[in-house]
């Protein structure tokens, strides 16, 4: 009874119960400059925090201790949200036009990667106070949009410069004063990248040509690499109304899902020597490609006009298992911890679907408007995300 | 596409008022397209044009298309761009959803600051 006092008292006073951090996460309402703040425990919306810009593509990163959500807007707002306490605690206008960012592995640093004015540009994550700017220029001075920037072991980084078709290696371990190593002619128009699970691989999906840049960060030395090269076969390519996404990707096992450019088909490379292994029909153009966190199936969203599809393929067989259709407009998913649920995003059913991955059911749908990205808070605690 | 039609005729019955208007709005750009399709224009390109080109229009991966960044360019080569795409850019051809009557209202609609 007292206990149940307190309780209600500390409610009134606006203060939350001690809670854990582990099951939060956020949905962006893209339209509204919102995020919601949800739990997958008891799958439900906390709260909403309002005021945080322009968010179409809006991204997310999150600290360690799995309590501050980075939301990186398009406008180039740099947000840092209290998701215990649900509210804004610090924003920043760090560029004229971003698109994503990263944490360090020790945690202390945010990087935001930079469309306009391109570039990267580091900020203690306390404080949200600069430490480095890392303009993206070209051996002639030309300014090239920013894209897949990945963290890496020892306070590292790597991003891709879209127009100048290069891979640079970042080395934060002094943070006001950032060293950087440029691979160059890496493959034409490099879109997105992704940092592996153990922060070896980094590997840069190309628009420009069919295949991906790959860079072994363990032998930095022996240079980027072309993999999966002219997995077009020379055809036509079907038109992309939405860029492929990386980062969130699927190593299944020892096979790497990635998603193909202008083929409805998602590529299957081996994940030591990176010659391909397989291919999968797929229903559109796939954007995201993500493996369960078994990693025994691997689901795929796809591009305009075909998202209001969701498909899951099995990994052994590489065939596709189930066919989904779980709203209109579905951009993002986001797996619980363990995989026991993935969360859809469904931008035009203003809602969020929560999908049970046993039974391939609709557990439960929660409102939301214009929800894009899903971010939970474990990625707080992995490499590459 | 049709799925996006349906939810926008949805909105547009629970407003009928914005529907008379838009259709105003219609004559003014001198073309013949319902106020419904209108309306799911608008959606579309501020959200799946919007993938590149932002929410708000401002750039992105696609170059800016706010009435100043498309100032000075003439109409034709920008409904060109719309209906064909840009060969060796990441700009795709929609001419399997939009013809040519409506990529001229994005235009104008752009040019009119391409407010939701
Ligand atoms: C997959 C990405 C993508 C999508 C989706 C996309 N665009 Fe583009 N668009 C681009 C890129 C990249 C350019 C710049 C092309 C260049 O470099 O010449 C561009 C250029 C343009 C231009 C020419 C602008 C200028 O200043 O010359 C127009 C107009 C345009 N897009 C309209 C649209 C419309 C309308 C839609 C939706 C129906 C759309 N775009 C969807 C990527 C995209």
């Amino acid at each position: 009874m007292k206990r149940l006092v307190w309780c209600v008292l500390a409610l009134l006073a606006g203060c939350s119960t001690v809670r854990g951090s582990g099951d939060l996460g956020v949905v962006i309402e893209r339209a509204s400059g919102s995020v919601q703040v949800v739990e997958h425990s008891g799958e439900t919306r906390l709260g909403r925090v309002e005021g945080l810009g322009d968010l179409s593509h809006a991204s997310v990163v999150f600290s360690r201790d799995g309590r501050y959500a980075f939301v990186f807007g398009r406008d180039g707002g740099l947000s840092k949200v209290d998701l215990l306490e649900r509210k804004l605690v610090r924003r920043v206008l760090q560029a004229g036009n971003s698109i994503g960012g990263a944490i360090s592995s020790d945690g202390r640093i945010v990087a935001a990667q930079n469309y306009q004015p391109g570039g990267v540009r580091l900020f203690d994550t306390d404080t949200l106070s600069p430490l480095a700017d890392i303009p993206a220029r070209d051996e002639q001075g030309t300014p090239s949009k920013v894209v897949g920037l990945a963290d890496l072991p020892g306070n590292r980084f790597a991003f891709s410069l879209f127009d100048a078709g290069e891979i640079w290696l970042v080395d934060a371990s002094q943070p006001q004063a950032p060293k950087v190593k440029k691979f160059q002619n890496i493959g034409r128009q490099p879109y997105d990248a992704l940092g592996s699970y153990n922060g070896r691989y980094y590997i840069a999906g190309l628009y420009g040509e069919d295949g991906l840049a790959l860079l072994d960060t363990w032998a930095p030395e022996s240079g980027v690499r072309r993999i999966l090269a002219g997995y077009g076969r020379g055809e036509q390519k079907l038109p992309v109304y939405k860029m492929p996404h990386l980062r969130g990707w699927a190593l299944a096992g020892n096979r790497a899902f990635l998603p193909a450019i202008g083929r409805h088909e998602v590529l299957v490379a081996d994940g030591t020597n990176w010659q391909e292994v397989g291919r999968v029909k797929v229903h559109g153009q796939p954007v995201f490609a993500m493996a369960e966190p078994s990693g025994r199936r691997v689901w795929v969203n796809f591009a305009f006009p075909h998202n209001d599809t969701v498909q899951v393929i099995d990994v052994p067989t590489l065939t596709v298992a189930a066919t989904l259709k779980p709203g209109r407009g579905i951009l993002h998913m986001e797996f619980t911890p363990k995989g026991d649920a993935v969360w859809l995003s469904s931008r035009d059913d203003n809602k969020v679907v929560v999908v049970d991955t046993a039974t391939l059911t609709v557990r439960r749908e929660l409102a939301a408007v214009s929800p894009s990205g899903i971010f939970f808070s474990w990625r707080g605690s992995r490499m590459g995300m | 596409m049709k799925r996006v039609l349906e939810v926008l005729r949805l909105l547009m019955e629970t407003a009928v008022l914005v529907g008379a208007s838009l259709m105003f709005v219609s004559e003014a750009f001198g073309e013949e397209l319902s106020a419904i399709r209108q309306a799911e224009l608008r959606y579309l390109v501020r959200q799946d044009c919007g993938a590149c080109h932002g929410l708000t229009l401002q750039g992105g991966l696609g170059s800016p298309l706010t009435a100043a960044a498309l100032a000075g360019k003439d109409d034709d080569g920008l409904v060109a761009t719309i209906l064909q795409g840009r060969p060796g850019s990441a700009m795709p051809p929609w001419q399997a959803y939009i013809n040519g009557a409506e990529a001229q209202w994005i235009v104008d609609w752009l040019r009119a600051g391409g407010q939701p």
